[in-house]
Protein backbone atom coordinates (compact mmCIF):
# COMPACT_ATOMS: atom_id res chain seq x y z
CA UNK A 1 0.00 0.00 0.00
CA UNK A 2 1.28 3.28 -1.13
CA UNK A 3 1.48 5.94 1.42
CA UNK A 4 -1.39 8.39 -0.41
CA UNK A 5 -3.34 5.29 -0.14
CA UNK A 6 -2.70 5.27 3.49
CA UNK A 7 -3.64 8.95 3.82
CA UNK A 8 -6.68 8.22 1.79
CA UNK A 9 -8.01 5.85 4.20
CA UNK A 10 -6.70 7.00 7.29
CA UNK A 11 -8.74 10.27 6.91
CA UNK A 12 -11.91 8.42 5.59
CA UNK A 13 -11.54 6.24 8.93
CA UNK A 14 -11.34 9.72 10.62
CA UNK A 15 -13.62 11.26 9.09
CA UNK A 16 -16.32 8.35 9.67
CA UNK A 17 -15.69 8.12 13.15
CA UNK A 18 -16.08 11.60 14.17
CA UNK A 19 -19.21 11.72 12.12
CA UNK A 20 -20.47 8.82 14.19
CA UNK A 21 -19.28 9.80 17.34
CA UNK A 22 -20.63 13.41 17.15
CA UNK A 23 -24.14 11.52 16.20
CA UNK A 24 -23.29 9.41 19.15
CA UNK A 25 -23.07 12.28 21.74
CA UNK A 26 -26.41 14.17 20.20
CA UNK A 27 -28.42 10.97 20.34
CA UNK A 28 -26.94 10.00 23.80
CA UNK A 29 -28.38 13.13 25.48
CA UNK A 30 -31.53 12.58 23.83
CA UNK A 31 -30.94 9.08 25.59
CA UNK A 32 -30.56 10.57 28.73
CA UNK A 33 -33.46 13.22 28.71
CA UNK A 34 -35.48 10.29 27.87
CA UNK A 35 -34.87 8.04 30.27
CA UNK A 36 -34.70 10.32 33.16
CA UNK A 37 -37.90 11.72 32.08
CA UNK A 38 -39.21 8.11 32.51
CA UNK A 39 -37.61 7.60 35.82
CA UNK A 40 -39.31 10.42 37.05
CA UNK A 41 -43.00 9.50 35.61
CA UNK A 42 -42.76 12.01 32.40
CA UNK A 43 -42.40 11.68 28.56
CA UNK A 44 -39.06 14.00 28.07
CA UNK A 45 -38.70 15.73 24.76
CA UNK A 46 -41.76 14.39 22.32
CA UNK A 47 -42.30 17.02 20.11
CA UNK A 48 -40.15 17.35 17.74
CA UNK A 49 -39.95 14.44 15.09
CA UNK A 50 -41.38 10.80 15.85
CA UNK A 51 -40.75 10.74 19.76
CA UNK A 52 -38.74 13.39 19.58
CA UNK A 53 -35.85 11.98 17.62
CA UNK A 54 -35.16 15.08 16.02
CA UNK A 55 -34.36 16.82 19.24
CA UNK A 56 -30.71 17.21 19.22
CA UNK A 57 -30.81 18.71 15.69
CA UNK A 58 -32.59 21.29 17.38
CA UNK A 59 -30.89 21.70 20.31
CA UNK A 60 -27.82 22.09 17.91
CA UNK A 61 -28.77 24.61 15.41
CA UNK A 62 -29.97 25.91 18.65
CA UNK A 63 -26.64 26.53 20.38
CA UNK A 64 -25.27 27.49 17.21
CA UNK A 65 -27.66 30.66 16.75
CA UNK A 66 -27.52 31.67 20.02
CA UNK A 67 -25.36 35.10 20.80
CA UNK A 68 -21.92 34.39 22.06
CA UNK A 69 -21.47 36.27 25.10
CA UNK A 70 -17.68 36.60 25.99
CA UNK A 71 -17.76 38.79 29.36
CA UNK A 72 -15.04 41.19 29.57
CA UNK A 73 -12.93 40.27 32.53
CA UNK A 74 -11.71 37.23 31.45
CA UNK A 75 -8.47 35.96 30.46
CA UNK A 76 -9.24 35.54 26.87
CA UNK A 77 -6.16 33.25 24.97
CA UNK A 78 -7.13 30.54 27.67
CA UNK A 79 -10.97 31.00 27.68
CA UNK A 80 -11.10 30.53 24.35
CA UNK A 81 -8.29 27.60 24.01
CA UNK A 82 -10.07 25.86 27.27
CA UNK A 83 -13.56 24.64 25.11
CA UNK A 84 -11.11 23.50 22.22
CA UNK A 85 -8.48 21.38 24.35
CA UNK A 86 -11.62 19.84 26.25
CA UNK A 87 -13.55 18.96 22.85
CA UNK A 88 -10.19 18.23 21.04
CA UNK A 89 -9.04 15.41 24.44
CA UNK A 90 -12.31 13.92 24.01
CA UNK A 91 -12.67 13.43 20.65
CA UNK A 92 -8.93 12.21 19.82
CA UNK A 93 -8.93 9.10 22.53
CA UNK A 94 -11.05 7.37 20.39
CA UNK A 95 -8.95 6.63 17.33
CA UNK A 96 -7.30 3.53 19.43
CA UNK A 97 -10.57 1.82 19.80
CA UNK A 98 -10.87 -1.34 17.88
CA UNK A 99 -14.87 -1.07 17.19
CA UNK A 100 -15.08 -4.51 15.37
CA UNK A 101 -12.82 -8.10 13.97
CA UNK A 102 -9.53 -6.89 13.22
CA UNK A 103 -9.23 -9.93 10.22
CA UNK A 104 -11.74 -7.04 8.39
CA UNK A 105 -9.05 -5.18 6.39
CA UNK A 106 -8.41 -3.63 3.44
CA UNK A 107 -4.93 -3.78 1.87
CA UNK A 108 -3.71 -4.97 5.19
CA UNK A 109 -5.12 -2.23 6.65
CA UNK A 110 -7.86 -2.30 9.96
CA UNK A 111 -10.90 -1.26 8.93
CA UNK A 112 -12.47 -0.91 12.21
CA UNK A 113 -9.59 0.79 14.08
CA UNK A 114 -7.90 4.08 13.00
CA UNK A 115 -4.72 2.71 14.41
CA UNK A 116 -3.95 -0.49 16.08
CA UNK A 117 -0.88 1.15 18.52
CA UNK A 118 1.06 -0.91 21.21
CA UNK A 119 0.40 1.43 24.01
CA UNK A 120 -3.11 1.84 23.00
CA UNK A 121 -4.30 1.79 26.37
CA UNK A 122 -1.85 3.96 27.84
CA UNK A 123 -3.00 6.37 24.77
CA UNK A 124 -6.34 6.38 26.11
CA UNK A 125 -5.19 7.42 29.45
CA UNK A 126 -2.59 9.97 28.53
CA UNK A 127 -5.07 11.94 26.35
CA UNK A 128 -7.78 11.83 29.26
CA UNK A 129 -5.30 13.34 31.31
CA UNK A 130 -4.63 16.28 29.50
CA UNK A 131 -8.41 17.11 28.93
CA UNK A 132 -8.46 18.07 32.51
CA UNK A 133 -6.53 20.91 31.24
CA UNK A 134 -9.84 22.28 29.86
CA UNK A 135 -11.79 22.43 32.65
CA UNK A 136 -9.08 23.48 34.37
CA UNK A 137 -8.14 26.44 32.30
CA UNK A 138 -12.33 27.09 31.88
CA UNK A 139 -13.23 27.63 35.30
CA UNK A 140 -9.18 30.19 35.82
CA UNK A 141 -10.12 32.02 33.02
CA UNK A 142 -13.41 32.85 33.54
CA UNK A 143 -12.63 35.04 36.73
CA UNK A 144 -15.65 33.72 38.43
CA UNK A 145 -16.11 32.32 41.67
CA UNK A 146 -18.36 29.95 40.74
CA UNK A 147 -15.92 28.73 37.64
CA UNK A 148 -12.77 28.71 39.42
CA UNK A 149 -14.32 26.74 42.45
CA UNK A 150 -15.51 24.39 39.49
CA UNK A 151 -12.43 23.83 38.28
CA UNK A 152 -10.79 23.43 41.34
CA UNK A 153 -13.03 20.37 42.69
CA UNK A 154 -12.91 19.46 39.12
CA UNK A 155 -8.75 19.06 39.00
CA UNK A 156 -8.75 17.71 42.51
CA UNK A 157 -11.06 14.95 41.55
CA UNK A 158 -9.76 13.79 38.38
CA UNK A 159 -6.03 13.34 39.75
CA UNK A 160 -8.00 11.37 42.84
CA UNK A 161 -9.36 9.62 41.01
CA UNK A 162 -6.91 8.89 38.25
CA UNK A 163 -5.04 6.55 40.02
CA UNK A 164 -7.79 4.44 40.79
CA UNK A 165 -8.85 4.19 37.38
CA UNK A 166 -5.10 3.15 36.09
CA UNK A 167 -4.52 1.02 38.69
CA UNK A 168 -8.13 -0.98 38.33
CA UNK A 169 -6.67 -1.46 35.02
CA UNK A 170 -3.39 -3.45 35.31
CA UNK A 171 -5.32 -6.88 36.48
CA UNK A 172 -6.54 -6.72 32.88
CA UNK A 173 -3.33 -5.44 31.46
CA UNK A 174 -1.35 -8.24 33.87
CA UNK A 175 -3.91 -10.95 32.21
CA UNK A 176 -3.69 -9.82 28.44
CA UNK A 177 0.17 -9.45 29.01
CA UNK A 178 0.14 -6.34 26.25
CA UNK A 179 -1.26 -2.79 26.41
CA UNK A 180 -2.51 -3.08 22.81
CA UNK A 181 -6.40 -2.98 22.98
CA UNK A 182 -6.78 -5.47 20.29
CA UNK A 183 -4.73 -7.78 21.95
CA UNK A 184 -6.88 -7.40 25.18
CA UNK A 185 -10.23 -8.13 23.34
CA UNK A 186 -8.82 -10.78 22.02
CA UNK A 187 -7.67 -12.03 24.94
CA UNK A 188 -11.01 -12.33 25.81
CA UNK A 189 -12.65 -13.98 23.06
CA UNK A 190 -12.58 -17.69 23.58
CA UNK A 191 -15.37 -18.85 25.32
CA UNK A 192 -17.84 -15.84 24.81
CA UNK A 193 -19.39 -14.51 28.33
CA UNK A 194 -17.02 -17.14 30.57
CA UNK A 195 -13.75 -15.27 29.54
CA UNK A 196 -14.78 -12.05 29.57
CA UNK A 197 -12.40 -10.22 32.39
CA UNK A 198 -15.17 -9.07 34.03
CA UNK A 199 -16.52 -13.34 35.01
CA UNK A 200 -13.52 -15.89 33.64
CA UNK A 201 -11.07 -13.13 33.96
CA UNK A 202 -11.88 -12.54 38.04
CA UNK A 203 -11.60 -8.73 37.34
CA UNK A 204 -15.45 -8.03 38.75
CA UNK A 205 -13.63 -6.14 42.01
CA UNK A 206 -11.50 -3.88 39.05
CA UNK A 207 -14.62 -3.49 37.15
CA UNK A 208 -16.32 -1.68 40.00
CA UNK A 209 -13.47 0.42 41.30
CA UNK A 210 -13.32 1.49 37.10
CA UNK A 211 -16.92 2.32 36.76
CA UNK A 212 -17.21 4.23 39.94
CA UNK A 213 -13.70 6.10 39.04
CA UNK A 214 -14.87 6.30 35.60
CA UNK A 215 -18.22 8.36 36.66
CA UNK A 216 -15.95 10.42 38.63
CA UNK A 217 -13.73 10.97 35.93
CA UNK A 218 -16.37 12.37 33.51
CA UNK A 219 -17.79 14.37 36.15
CA UNK A 220 -21.05 12.74 36.35
CA UNK A 221 -23.55 12.00 38.77
CA UNK A 222 -23.25 11.09 41.69
CA UNK A 223 -20.28 12.49 41.37
CA UNK A 224 -20.71 16.11 39.40
CA UNK A 225 -19.80 17.79 42.35
CA UNK A 226 -17.30 20.08 39.91
CA UNK A 227 -20.51 21.67 38.12
CA UNK A 228 -23.04 21.13 41.26
CA UNK A 229 -25.87 23.37 40.57
CA UNK A 230 -27.18 24.03 43.91
CA UNK A 231 -23.79 25.50 45.00
CA UNK A 232 -21.96 26.15 42.19
CA UNK A 233 -24.51 27.83 38.90
CA UNK A 234 -23.02 25.77 36.72
CA UNK A 235 -19.36 24.96 37.86
CA UNK A 236 -16.15 25.81 35.29
CA UNK A 237 -18.55 26.58 32.40
CA UNK A 238 -21.06 29.09 34.10
CA UNK A 239 -19.40 31.95 31.78
CA UNK A 240 -19.69 30.28 29.10
CA UNK A 241 -22.47 30.81 26.25
CA UNK A 242 -23.92 29.51 22.89
CA UNK A 243 -21.36 27.18 21.15
CA UNK A 244 -18.28 27.24 23.90
CA UNK A 245 -20.55 25.72 26.08
CA UNK A 246 -22.31 23.17 23.50
CA UNK A 247 -18.61 22.29 23.10
CA UNK A 248 -17.98 21.21 26.90
CA UNK A 249 -21.24 19.63 26.61
CA UNK A 250 -20.21 17.56 24.23
CA UNK A 251 -17.12 16.70 25.46
CA UNK A 252 -18.28 15.43 28.89
CA UNK A 253 -21.03 13.06 26.41
CA UNK A 254 -18.14 11.95 23.97
CA UNK A 255 -16.18 11.24 27.03
CA UNK A 256 -18.85 8.98 28.72
CA UNK A 257 -18.71 7.15 25.08
CA UNK A 258 -15.30 6.92 25.74
CA UNK A 259 -15.43 5.64 29.35
CA UNK A 260 -17.88 3.24 27.50
CA UNK A 261 -15.62 2.16 25.00
CA UNK A 262 -12.71 1.04 27.07
CA UNK A 263 -14.77 -0.43 29.87
CA UNK A 264 -16.36 -2.85 27.05
CA UNK A 265 -12.99 -3.64 25.43
CA UNK A 266 -11.33 -4.29 28.79
CA UNK A 267 -13.91 -5.97 30.63
CA UNK A 268 -17.01 -7.14 28.65
CA UNK A 269 -14.82 -8.59 25.79
CA UNK A 270 -15.23 -5.70 23.25
CA UNK A 271 -16.36 -6.70 20.07
CA UNK A 272 -16.96 -10.52 20.75
CA UNK A 273 -20.01 -11.94 20.72
CA UNK A 274 -21.26 -12.85 24.25
CA UNK A 275 -22.05 -16.52 23.28
CA UNK A 276 -18.52 -17.35 21.68
CA UNK A 277 -18.82 -20.52 19.82
CA UNK A 278 -22.19 -21.83 20.44
CA UNK A 279 -23.46 -20.01 17.77
CA UNK A 280 -21.53 -20.54 14.77
CA UNK A 281 -20.06 -17.48 12.26
CA UNK A 282 -22.86 -16.38 9.94
CA UNK A 283 -21.63 -17.79 6.00
CA UNK A 284 -22.43 -13.92 4.44
CA UNK A 285 -19.31 -12.08 4.70
CA UNK A 286 -21.15 -8.79 5.14
CA UNK A 287 -22.82 -10.16 8.05
CA UNK A 288 -19.53 -11.26 9.31
CA UNK A 289 -18.42 -8.16 9.71
CA UNK A 290 -21.45 -6.28 10.75
CA UNK A 291 -21.89 -8.43 14.08
CA UNK A 292 -18.91 -7.67 16.00
CA UNK A 293 -19.69 -4.02 15.14
CA UNK A 294 -23.55 -4.68 16.59
CA UNK A 295 -22.16 -6.52 19.77
CA UNK A 296 -19.81 -3.43 20.57
CA UNK A 297 -22.10 -0.65 19.93
CA UNK A 298 -24.56 -3.18 22.26
CA UNK A 299 -22.66 -2.79 24.92
CA UNK A 300 -21.49 0.56 25.01
CA UNK A 301 -25.38 1.22 24.82
CA UNK A 302 -25.78 -0.62 28.27
CA UNK A 303 -22.83 1.57 29.53
CA UNK A 304 -24.62 4.75 28.76
CA UNK A 305 -27.63 3.15 29.91
CA UNK A 306 -26.12 2.68 33.04
CA UNK A 307 -25.05 6.26 33.28
CA UNK A 308 -28.49 7.85 33.25
CA UNK A 309 -29.54 5.06 35.53
CA UNK A 310 -27.20 6.31 37.66
CA UNK A 311 -27.46 9.52 37.60
CA UNK A 312 -31.45 9.09 37.85
CA UNK A 313 -31.11 7.36 41.21
CA UNK A 314 -28.62 8.32 43.44
CA UNK A 315 -27.92 11.68 44.95
CA UNK A 316 -24.58 13.63 44.78
CA UNK A 317 -21.73 13.10 46.96
CA UNK A 318 -20.35 15.48 49.39
CA UNK A 319 -17.31 16.84 48.32
CA UNK A 320 -15.08 14.98 51.13
CA UNK A 321 -16.71 12.23 51.03
CA UNK A 322 -16.01 11.74 47.59
CA UNK A 323 -11.95 12.48 48.43
CA UNK A 324 -12.54 10.13 51.11
CA UNK A 325 -13.81 7.42 49.34
CA UNK A 326 -11.24 7.71 46.39
CA UNK A 327 -8.46 7.42 48.81
CA UNK A 328 -9.64 5.62 51.49
CA UNK A 329 -11.61 2.88 49.73
CA UNK A 330 -10.90 2.55 46.07
CA UNK A 331 -7.33 3.24 46.37
CA UNK A 332 -6.28 0.46 48.21
CA UNK A 333 -8.74 -1.81 46.77
CA UNK A 334 -7.15 -1.10 43.54
CA UNK A 335 -3.87 -2.01 44.74
CA UNK A 336 -5.06 -5.31 46.61
CA UNK A 337 -6.53 -6.26 43.33
CA UNK A 338 -2.77 -5.86 41.79
CA UNK A 339 -1.60 -8.00 44.15
CA UNK A 340 -4.17 -10.61 43.86
CA UNK A 341 -4.59 -11.31 40.17
CA UNK A 342 -0.56 -11.32 40.55
CA UNK A 343 -0.25 -13.74 42.77
CA UNK A 344 -2.66 -16.02 40.71
CA UNK A 345 -1.07 -15.50 37.55
CA UNK A 346 2.22 -16.71 38.93
CA UNK A 347 0.79 -19.40 40.95
CA UNK A 348 -1.91 -20.87 38.98
CA UNK B 1 10.23 12.29 7.60
CA UNK B 2 11.44 11.32 10.90
CA UNK B 3 13.88 14.40 10.52
CA UNK B 4 11.53 16.73 9.50
CA UNK B 5 9.43 15.46 12.91
CA UNK B 6 12.08 15.74 15.05
CA UNK B 7 12.91 19.51 13.91
CA UNK B 8 9.32 20.71 14.18
CA UNK B 9 8.95 19.02 18.15
CA UNK B 10 12.52 19.98 19.14
CA UNK B 11 11.66 23.81 17.90
CA UNK B 12 8.37 23.16 19.40
CA UNK B 13 10.34 22.26 22.93
CA UNK B 14 12.33 25.16 22.74
CA UNK B 15 10.09 27.43 21.86
CA UNK B 16 8.21 26.04 25.40
CA UNK B 17 10.89 26.70 27.09
CA UNK B 18 12.44 30.35 26.00
CA UNK B 19 8.21 31.29 26.06
CA UNK B 20 8.56 29.65 29.90
CA UNK B 21 11.10 31.94 31.42
CA UNK B 22 9.71 35.03 29.15
CA UNK B 23 5.51 34.72 30.40
CA UNK B 24 5.35 36.83 33.22
CA UNK B 25 2.32 35.28 34.76
CA UNK B 26 2.59 32.00 36.27
CA UNK B 27 -0.29 30.13 34.46
CA UNK B 28 1.41 31.14 31.45
CA UNK B 29 4.40 29.70 32.46
CA UNK B 30 3.16 26.39 33.49
CA UNK B 31 0.95 25.71 30.06
CA UNK B 32 4.36 26.38 28.52
CA UNK B 33 6.20 24.07 30.75
CA UNK B 34 3.55 21.46 29.17
CA UNK B 35 4.43 22.51 25.72
CA UNK B 36 7.81 21.30 26.53
CA UNK B 37 6.60 17.76 28.11
CA UNK B 38 4.46 16.72 25.61
CA UNK B 39 7.18 17.34 22.74
CA UNK B 40 10.25 15.98 24.76
CA UNK B 41 7.31 12.78 24.84
CA UNK B 42 6.82 12.74 20.69
CA UNK B 43 10.75 13.42 20.73
CA UNK B 44 10.71 9.76 22.50
CA UNK B 45 8.71 7.92 20.23
CA UNK B 46 10.60 9.28 17.57
CA UNK B 47 13.57 7.10 18.93
CA UNK B 48 11.17 4.28 19.52
CA UNK B 49 10.95 4.37 23.36
CA UNK B 50 6.65 4.30 23.21
CA UNK B 51 5.87 3.33 26.04
CA UNK B 52 8.27 6.42 27.82
CA UNK B 53 6.27 8.71 25.57
CA UNK B 54 3.48 7.60 27.10
CA UNK B 55 4.55 7.88 30.68
CA UNK B 56 5.88 10.81 30.10
CA UNK B 57 2.47 12.60 28.93
CA UNK B 58 0.85 10.62 31.84
CA UNK B 59 2.65 11.21 34.88
CA UNK B 60 4.69 14.78 33.82
CA UNK B 61 1.58 16.51 31.27
CA UNK B 62 -0.95 15.00 33.14
CA UNK B 63 -0.13 14.60 36.71
CA UNK B 64 2.29 16.50 38.10
CA UNK B 65 1.85 19.46 36.13
CA UNK B 66 -2.11 19.53 36.73
CA UNK B 67 -0.88 19.66 40.46
CA UNK B 68 1.05 22.94 39.32
CA UNK B 69 -1.33 24.29 37.56
CA UNK B 70 -3.80 23.63 40.64
CA UNK B 71 -1.68 25.29 43.04
CA UNK B 72 -1.68 28.84 40.63
CA UNK B 73 -5.18 28.54 40.56
CA UNK B 74 -5.71 27.52 44.53
CA UNK B 75 -3.34 30.24 45.22
CA UNK B 76 -4.40 32.93 42.44
CA UNK B 77 -1.28 33.95 41.81
CA UNK B 78 -0.73 37.48 40.09
CA UNK B 79 1.45 38.78 37.25
CA UNK B 80 5.34 38.25 38.00
CA UNK B 81 7.17 41.65 39.35
CA UNK B 82 9.83 42.58 36.30
CA UNK B 83 13.14 43.14 37.89
CA UNK B 84 16.43 44.28 36.28
CA UNK B 85 18.29 41.43 38.28
CA UNK B 86 20.78 41.28 40.56
CA UNK B 87 24.68 42.63 39.84
CA UNK B 88 25.57 39.27 41.42
CA UNK B 89 23.62 37.17 39.18
CA UNK B 90 24.73 38.62 36.25
CA UNK B 91 28.36 38.89 37.36
CA UNK B 92 28.23 35.00 38.22
CA UNK B 93 25.38 33.63 36.80
CA UNK B 94 26.12 33.75 33.31
CA UNK B 95 29.86 32.64 33.33
CA UNK B 96 29.27 29.65 35.53
CA UNK B 97 26.31 28.64 33.49
CA UNK B 98 28.93 28.68 30.81
CA UNK B 99 31.48 27.06 32.29
CA UNK B 100 28.86 24.24 33.15
CA UNK B 101 27.56 23.74 29.79
CA UNK B 102 30.90 23.69 28.53
CA UNK B 103 31.98 20.53 30.72
CA UNK B 104 28.97 18.69 30.45
CA UNK B 105 29.68 19.08 26.67
CA UNK B 106 32.83 17.62 27.20
CA UNK B 107 32.34 14.79 28.95
CA UNK B 108 29.05 13.96 26.83
CA UNK B 109 31.37 14.33 23.58
CA UNK B 110 33.97 12.41 24.90
CA UNK B 111 32.17 9.21 26.56
CA UNK B 112 32.67 6.47 25.00
CA UNK B 113 30.41 2.90 25.27
CA UNK B 114 27.03 5.25 25.56
CA UNK B 115 25.47 3.36 23.03
CA UNK B 116 23.79 5.06 19.96
CA UNK B 117 19.61 6.04 19.60
CA UNK B 118 18.74 6.83 16.04
CA UNK B 119 15.59 8.60 14.30
CA UNK B 120 13.98 5.33 13.56
CA UNK B 121 10.25 3.00 12.74
CA UNK B 122 12.23 0.41 15.51
CA UNK B 123 10.12 0.48 18.56
CA UNK B 124 11.39 -1.18 22.01
CA UNK B 125 8.45 -2.79 23.51
CA UNK B 126 7.71 -2.59 26.48
CA UNK B 127 8.03 -6.28 27.82
CA UNK B 128 11.56 -5.29 26.12
CA UNK B 129 11.92 -2.27 28.73
CA UNK B 130 10.29 -4.11 32.17
CA UNK B 131 12.65 -6.86 31.51
CA UNK B 132 15.49 -4.46 31.69
CA UNK B 133 13.96 -2.94 34.43
CA UNK B 134 13.32 -5.66 36.63
CA UNK B 135 16.63 -7.65 36.12
CA UNK B 136 19.35 -5.35 35.16
CA UNK B 137 18.38 -2.57 36.92
CA UNK B 138 16.33 -4.11 39.32
CA UNK B 139 18.66 -2.56 42.66
CA UNK B 140 18.24 1.07 41.54
CA UNK B 141 15.04 0.78 40.13
CA UNK B 142 13.94 -0.22 44.09
CA UNK B 143 15.90 2.18 45.65
CA UNK B 144 13.98 5.30 43.45
CA UNK B 145 10.85 3.64 44.82
CA UNK B 146 12.12 3.68 48.64
CA UNK B 147 13.56 7.56 48.13
CA UNK B 148 9.96 8.54 46.73
CA UNK B 149 8.31 6.13 49.85
CA UNK B 150 10.42 8.82 51.82
CA UNK B 151 8.96 11.91 49.79
CA UNK B 152 5.69 10.79 50.61
CA UNK B 153 6.06 9.87 54.40
CA UNK B 154 7.98 13.58 54.64
CA UNK B 155 4.98 15.41 53.04
CA UNK B 156 2.34 13.65 55.57
CA UNK B 157 4.43 14.62 58.30
CA UNK B 158 4.29 17.98 57.04
CA UNK B 159 0.88 18.68 56.29
CA UNK B 160 0.14 16.74 59.94
CA UNK B 161 2.63 19.45 61.45
CA UNK B 162 0.25 21.78 64.06
CA UNK B 163 -2.32 19.30 63.51
CA UNK B 164 -2.38 18.50 67.03
CA UNK B 165 -4.66 20.67 69.02
CA UNK B 166 -7.46 19.40 66.51
CA UNK B 167 -9.20 16.30 67.44
CA UNK B 168 -8.71 12.88 65.24
CA UNK B 169 -11.38 12.53 61.92
CA UNK B 170 -12.62 16.20 62.87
Amino acid sequence: MTILQFVIWSLLKVAVVTVVLLMGVAYTVLLERKLVGRIQNRWGPSRVGPFGLLQPLVDGAKSFLKEDIIPTAVYRPLYLLAPIIALGCALISIAVVPFGSPAVTVNGMHLFQISDVNIGLLVVLGITSIGVYGIALAGWSSNNKYSLLGSLRSSAQLISYELALGLSLVGVVLRAQSLNLRVIVESQAGKGLLTWNIFGGLQIIAFLIYLTAAFAETNRAPFDLPEAESELTAGYHTEYSSMKFAMFFMAEYANMITVGCVATMLFLGGWTSPFGNLIPLPQNILLQAILPIFWFVFKVFCFLFLYVWVRGTLPRFRYDQLMNFGWRYLLPIAILNIVGTSLWLAYR
Amino acid sequence: MHLILFVLFAGLCLAGAINLLLQSHPINSALSLIVVMTSLAVLYLLLGAEFLAAAQVIVYAGAIMVLFTFVVMLLNAGQEERTLGSRAARTVGFPAVAAILGVLATIVLKAQGLGTASLSDGITPTEQLSAELFTKLLLPFEVTSVLILIAILGAVALARRGDGERTEGK
